[in-house]
């Protein structure tokens, strides 16, 4: 709850997610929401759409997790696909990497830390969400993970 | 079933050719293999080619000749060039054609690939918030792959630092200076662990081998490399590939190990008689885990290995003799016959600069997305 709280207070964060139904916030805090196959219960990320939804329910992930692998983007993507509002300029590197969500799946998320020399595969990990801020000015909301303090 | 040979080999050089396209470095590739061997176009029954970013690679047919010649366009991502080699292999394996070209080239604008997710099958967000970049996928296995393996960053460096040498060496490569490892540690980060020098970049290129079966071999009184085993294979659950939201947490074996068990046991060899090997190396990390992958190495043991210069020229099991795809660049639709080619100069004795000595058997291995690895295994 604390943690839910934390993560609604950021400027932004109840903008709504860059895409309905990657994440929802329940009265537990924020979860990604995944699809587990009707058949053998293989869990992926996100929901697959499509003719392939009909295979899978919705399920929430756990938010909590351990780092799986990392890396720093350190040049500003190309767009498209990237839809940051920043630019050559005034981008800023990011990390992004792997989460294992216990006995579910490793998803792929941005992750923020204020020292990227921190990141080490196997800690722990927790989901929030943040803003995203789009260059054509739509407010959105995203997910990234952050190291547990 | 009739043996394939490799009778004649040609290459556009790599690199940047301003003012020439894509197809006529094909054109110029497949004209430097028929005058290998001594032949015209009207002899060519078939051919496979392939190109990504340059046109179709048919487009040559009113160039070479219409000669009604039965031209098959492939298409396979980055293993294009092996794709067209297999698709070869099997024409004449089965008895159907006795002789026959395969070729490849193209020509990429510069900078990294521009991806779009609606087209790999994935959602627009994933592309909206900074994660496909393929150049971040090599990252993180390599990442993960030195954590859990101990490879250090020095390792890596060595990687590129080899690939520039033996690019130094190599009249196709485009990378022609030598470039030494702690500029290479040195250098620009782009995706951590990986600096601007361990990555290959987009290219421009073409490469054309002349296949023929053991008796059309004979008939004209050449000889080449034969192709004892040729594999291409795609990805199952659990293996780490480009572009993935999400991945199993049971992990399963990469389609490069899949593909180079099948070409081994066809080929009836093993990875301990291997004498060459040109093996994909998008970037530095991927050279270091495809050794494994294919058998050359254990998990672990290419951090002595590159230290103590193994796999360099003149080493005990030289990789990527032409300086691979850090020093020649990656024109997807040539990449992998660009290996192959370096496998039948090498096996001929006509690796000019770079010549490994008594090289017997050699292995080639292209690795592209979404998920798919083509391996051959050429004997001299």
């Amino acid at each position: 709850m604390v943690l839910a709280a934390e993560a609604l207070a950021e400027k932004g964060a109840d903008a709504p997610p860059i895409v309905a139904g990657l994440f929802e916030i329940a009265a537990d805090g924020p979860h990604l929401i995944g699809g587990k196959r009707k058949s053998d219960g293989r869990t992926v990320f996100p929901m697959p759409g499509g003719f392939e939804a009909q295979k899978y329910e919705a399920v929430k992930l756990s938010q909590e997790g351990k780092l799986w692998s990392f890396t720093v983007q350190r040049f500003r993507p190309k767009s498209p696909p990237y839809a940051g509002a920043d630019d050559e300029k005034t981008f800023q590197p990011f990390a992004l990497g792997y989460i294992e969500l216990p006995g579910q799946v490793i998803v792929e998320s941005r992750i923020e830390v204020d020292n990227f020399a921190r990141l080490k595969i196997g800690m722990p990990m927790r989901l929030a969400i943040v803003p995203f801020a789009r260059a054509d000015g739509k407010a959105v909301s995203s997910y990234v993970f952050r190291p547990v303090q | 079933m009739s043996e394939v040979h490799i009778i004649g080999a040609g290459i556009h050089p790599f690199g940047r050719t301003e003012g020439r396209s894509g197809l006529d470095q094909g054109i110029y590739a497949v004209r430097e293999a028929l005058a290998d061997v001594g032949l015209e176009w009207k002899d060519m029954q078939f051919a496979f080619g392939g190109s990504s970013a340059a046109g179709s690679a048919d487009a040559m047919l009113p160039h070479m000749g219409l000669t009604s010649v039965q031209f098959i366009n492939v298409a396979n991502g980055c293993a294009t060039g092996g794709s067209s080699l297999l698709s070869g292999y099997w024409a004449i394996k089965s008895g159907e054609f006795d002789i026959g070209v395969v070729t490849g080239f193209d020509k990429h604008p510069r900078g990294a690939f521009n991806p779009d997710p609606e087209a790999s099958g994935l959602p627009r967000w994933y592309g909206d918030v900074g994660m496909m970049l393929t150049t971040q996928f090599f990252a993180l296995k390599i990442q993960r792959y030195m954590s859990l393996h101990g490879i250090t960053p020095m390792t890596l460096a060595r990687v590129a630092e080899k690939a520039f040498e033996n690019g130094a060496r190599t009249p196709h490569a485009w990378r022609r200076e030598p470039v030494d490892a702690k500029t290479i540690l040195q250098a620009q980060m782009l995706s951590d662990p990986l600096t601007k020098y361990m990555f290959c970049s987009p290219a421009e290129g073409g490469a054309a081998l002349i296949l023929a079966s053991d008796k059309k071999m004979r008939e004209l009184g050449l000889k080449g490399p034969r192709i004892l085993g040729a594999a291409v294979r795609t990805r199952v659950n659990g293996s780490f590939e480009v572009f993935s939201p999400s991945l199993d947490i049971e992990r399963g074996p990469s389609p490069t190990e899949i593909a180079s068990k099948v070409a081994y046991e066809m080929a009836g060899v093993g990875p301990d008689e291997i004498d060459i090997a040109q093996i994909q190396d998008t970037e530095s990390g991927a050279e270091i885990m495809h050794m494994a992958e294919n058998g050359l190495c254990q998990n672990g043991e290419q951090e002595k290995m590159l230290a103590d210069g193994e796999t360099r020229l003149g080493g005990k099991l030289p990789i990527n003799t032409d300086g691979g795809c850090l020093a020649c660049g990656e024109p997807i639709g040539a990449s992998g016959l660009r290996q192959v080619y370096e496998n039948v100069q090498q096996l001929r004795g006509r690796a000019e600069g770079r010549q490994v000595e008594n090289a017997n058997i050699g292995y080639s291995q292209v690795y592209g997305a979404p998920g798919l690895s083509a391996v051959a295994i050429l004997a001299a």
